[in-house]
Formats: structure tokens, sequence, C-alpha cells
């Protein structure tokens, strides 16, 4: 048990690492990028990789290379903060709810149930589509129904410990609700939303590139991998690269972040 | 069981109420007035008269509730309203996209469902085993590809690189393949491993072990208890992937140009014709929340302990 613990354990770390690496790599790209991602060479349109232009140029003779590092920040940077903004609303609204239940806990939770409803792309399409593209528009549109299920797991969390021994203590102690909800509750229902918030990344990345591909997410000239790949499909029989790389980018940066919510999920699996 | 059924009957018109009433209001919010956008597309100059005589012609200037009236008992006979991009009326424009789109979906389910059982299965029963680790390792990165990613690289490889299939597919068998796989790898890659894990739990019950002990062979075990016993969790597995399957379809048909609903709402948002999008979204809501609740109830059919 302990062995497989302990491998478990370096599954984590060795995904954490991989994911780590790409974070950096996003939140660098402006300093590493070879080239300027959005200077056009009309001498260099759609050359194959070399040299100079490692993965190659697109059409307007801009840097692969460099567009894919600095989407990857659009990509990511756009990921986890509507990640987290799910994560916070949900988290808030779902304590709030399991905590003092009653009218306010009924109308959230028919809420959710609703947003439930709806298939999460085909809101987001019909919303991002509505909303007229950009980026924004694409993560609200995504949003609407992804604060749903941090809220239900924070409410089912909160249920499961109000009535703990501690809890009652902290109330006889005349603590204010909001005071124990901080202080005693959050802490303890933290970790399984977390995990939830980790689970979502890989999910939400394909939504934002798919919105993007569909020309209802960034808005040209902004690198995003979606949107790169929609671009450049046009002429992948001429240029493939423009395509493929950002193609790798894609699959690799989901992969590593699924890999890395399986292996968290699995490890603590195995502490319960 | 009946009371119960009855019961989210009602649950489920009342949603649908709720969920018409919602998609009208988000129109009804967007920013961006369609009667300019139709004006300015047929290349008129939008003077302020000309404007307001356009948005009377359309109805958009009567009050909320009477529109939605309007629009809801519309629905009830089967009319969703007409296209605000070129006046004909929405509904066959849908239906015939539905009917291309339930042949899309129901071949790219056909297809993962033919791949993911037996897999699922065979890595379930040969756990460890180098089957298993090679169909973990596929389905995991089935799992990461996103739709638009897998049609563009397969148009490339089949369609470009080996000129296999067309590159627009307009609605015949051969133009259906390269979508339908597009649809499949995903959710095949998600099915596998949804049936490999429900797979595995069956074979740790204890009926299994009773039905080894008593000599019953292995194979018709497989076939004829744990399989069955999986199948009612297997089409739960199908009902939850229905939402991405709607959602990736819109992609893929703008991608392939397939004549379905999700072509259809594409082209729709770039033209604010909004008549068009709350049908799309009514009507995909609606097969979506029937679908779960269908599956709801065969779940208790199949497994009467529940």
């Amino acid at each position: 048990m302990d062995k497989k613990k302990k491998q478990l354990k370096r599954k984590v770390m060795i995904a954490a690492a991989c994911a780590g690496v790409l974070v950096v790599l996003a939140l660098l790209s402006g300093v590493i990028a070879p080239n300027d991602p959005y200077a056009t060479n009309a001498a260099l349109i759609r050359k194959g990789p070399s040299a100079a232009y490692l993965f190659g140029t697109d059409n307007l003779g801009r840097c692969v290379l460099s567009r894919v590092l600095v989407g990857a920040r659009t990509t990511i940077a756009a990921t986890f903060i509507l990640v987290a903004i799910s994560f916070v609303i949900g988290i808030l609204v779902g304590m709030l709810c399991g905590f003092y239940g009653g009218i306010v806990d009924e109308v959230m939770m028919r809420i959710a149930d609703l947003m439930l409803a709806f298939p999460q792309m085909v809101v987001a399409i019909a919303v991002a589509g509505i909303l007229g593209g950009g980026l924004g528009g694409a993560m609200i549109a995504l949003g609407i129904t992804m604060w749903t299920s941090f809220a239900r797991l924070a409410r089912s969390h909160t249920l499961s410990i109000k009535n703990e021994p501690y809890i009652q203590a902290a109330r006889l102690l005349g603590k204010s609700g909001p005071r124990i909800l901080l202080i005693h509750i959050m802490p303890n229902i933290l970790e399984p939303v977390l995990i939830n918030a980790l689970t979502q990344i890989g999910t939400t990345m394909i939504g934002i590139s798919g919105l993007s591909f569909l020309g209802l997410g960034v808005v040209a000239p902004q690198a995003e991998w979606g949107s790169m790949i929609n671009e450049a499909r046009a002429y992948i029989q001429i240029a493939p690269w423009a395509v493929l790389f950002p193609a790798a980018a894609t699959v690799i940066t989901i992969i590593v972040f699924n890999y890395l919510g399986d292996a968290v999920m699995e490890y603590r699996k195995a502490d319960q | 069981m009946k009371k119960q059924i009855i019961k989210r009957i009602i649950e489920l018109i009342i949603i649908l109420i709720v969920l018409s009433f919602l998609t009208f209001l988000l129109m009804y919010l967007a920013p961006g007035d369609p009667a300019e956008k139709r004006l300015s597309s047929q290349g008129v100059a939008v003077t302020k008269e000309v404007l307001q005589a356009e948005q009377e012609r359309m109805g958009l200037l009567r009050p909320f509730f009477v529109r939605y009236g309007e629009w809801f008992t519309g629905i009830l006979r089967g009319d969703f309203g007409v296209s605000f991009k070129d006046d004909m009326p929405v509904s066959p424009k849908l239906v015939s996209g539905l009917k291309n789109t339930s042949i899309l979906a129901l071949a790219s389910l056909i297809l993962s469902l033919l791949v993911s059982v037996p897999l699922g299965i065979l890595s379930a029963v040969k756990q460890n085993s180098i089957l298993d680790h090679i169909v973990r390792i596929l389905s995991f990165i089935g799992n990461a590809l996103p739709n638009f990613l897998i049609s563009v690289l397969l148009m490339y490889f089949f369609c470009i690189r080996l000129n296999l299939f067309p590159v627009v597919a307009t609605g015949s068998v051969q133009g259906l393949c390269l979508p339908a796989l597009s649809l499949a790898i995903p959710m095949a890659g998600r099915f596998t491993r949804q049936i490999r894990t429900e797979t595995m739990e069956q074979l740790r019950q204890d009926y299994v072990t009773g039905l080894r002990v008593r000599g019953v062979r292995e194979k018709d075990i497989l076939i004829h208890n744990v399989f069955r016993n999986a199948s009612g969790h297997i089409f739960t597995i199908v009902a939850l992937q229905i939402g991405i399957l709607m959602g990736g379809s819109v992609v893929i048909e703008t991608i392939f140009r397939w004549p379905g609903i999700g072509k259809l709402v594409m082209d729709s948002i770039n033209a604010r014709d909004y008549p068009t999008i709350m049908g799309f979204v009514l009507i995909m809501g609606t097969i979506y929340v029937i679908i779960n609740f269908l599956s709801d109830v065969l779940y208790h059919v199949l497994d009467p302990r529940v």
C-alpha cells in the first residue's frame, strides 16, 4: 500500500512539474519568443521551419513559434481565470446555501438545476455568438454553466460537516456565521472543490479554444491556439506547420492538465 | 414508480417552459440591433426613420411579454417564427438541419460504441496487461483531443494527403465518414474509460465469484451477467455525452460544411438571426433534458434494484 502511494505521489509530482513548466513558459512567453508574434513580413510568407523560424511562418509571415508561445499565455490565462472565478463564485454560493439553507438555498439550487438543463457548449456558442465574440464574451459564455458544479460540490460538503461537533462548538462560542464559514468550514471543504477545479482545466481549455476556433473567442490578430488553427487550416496544404504546431501545443497542454487532475484524484482516493 | 414518473414529467414540462423563457430573455437582452444589422447587410443607409420602420416591421418594438407569448404559442404549434435574415419560416430549416445532425450524431455514437464497448470490457478483464495499458493510453489521448483539432488533422491526412474523401461533406455517405469520425474519437476515449471502470466494478461483485465457483464459463459470465448489468450504466454514460456531442457537432458541421443544425446556427450567429438561434437553443435544450429523463427512467427499468 505504502509503495503504491509513493508511486502515486511521484505521478502527481511529475504531472505537476510538467504543468508548472507549461505555465512558466506561458508567463515568460513575451521574453522567450524569438520574434515579434504580431510582426508581419511579406518576404517570409508560409516559409517552412528554419533556424530563424523554428516552427515556420504563417501566411502573413508571422513567426509560428512566437505565436504558439504567446498563444499559450492567452489560452492558459483565460482558462485559469475562468476556472478561478467559477471556483470562487461556486464555493461561496455552495457554502452559503449549505450553511444557511432555507429559501435562498432552494432558489439557488433550482437555478443550478436549470443551468444543468442546458448543454454547456450549446449555451456557450449561443451566448458567445450573441455577445459578438471577444475573449471576455467566450469566458462569460462558458462560465454561465460552469459555476454550478462547484456550487453543488461545496454545498454537499458543507452540509456533511455543518453539524460536526467543532462547528457546534464554534457556534456555542458565539462566533458569527460568516466567521464560521471562513475559518472552520472553508478550509475543510477546500480540497475536494480544488480537485474539481483541477479536473475542469482540460475541458475549459477545449471550450475556450473551440470557441476561438469558431471565431467566437479571441479577436484577430491576437494569438490563440484555436484561432491560429482556424486561420491556418485554409492553407494547410501549403503550410501544414502553421496548423500542426499549435495543434500539438493544444494536445500536449490538455493532456498534461488532464493527467495532473487524474493523478491527484487517484492519490486522494488512495488516501481515503 | 408510476407516480414518480408522472412527477418527473411535470418537472420536465416546467423546466422546458423556463428554458424557453430564458432563451427568449437571452435574445432580448442581446446587444446589437437585428434590424440595423439587417439593413446594413442589405446595403441600406441606416437613417433613423428607416431603422424605426424596419424595427416596426420585424415586430421588435412591441412589449417583451407580448413578443414572448407570441413566440411561445407559435412553438407549441411547431412554428419557430420567421428568420430575421431572409424572412423565411425558421421551422423547416431547423427540421432539415436536425435531421442531418441526427444522422451525424447517430453515426458517431454507433462508431464510438462499436470501438469502446469491446475495448472497455476487454481491458477490464485483462487488467494491467499490455493490451489494457495500450487501451488506457489511447483512450486518455482520445479524451484530450478537441474535436475541431481532430477534424482538421483528419481532413489534412485523408482529404489532402491521401485524397480518399471529399473535403466538403455535402450530405453523402462518403462525406459522413470524416465528420462522424471526428466526433467519435474523443467520445470513444471517454466511453472506453467509463465502460472499463464499470466492468471492473461489476467483476468485483459477489455474484461473479458465485458464478465462477459454480463453474460457469468466464465468457458466459461476461456476456450474460456482467454486460447485462453494466448496460444500464452504459446508457447513462451515453446520455451524459449528448451535451458534449451537441456542442461538438456545431464545430464539426461548420468545418465540414455538413448541412446540419449546427452549421445553420453558426450562419445565423453571423447574421444575428435571433429566431433561428433561439430555435436551436430551445431544440437542443429540449432534446438534452428529455434524453436525460429517459436515461433515468431506463436505468430504473434495466436495474429494478435502484
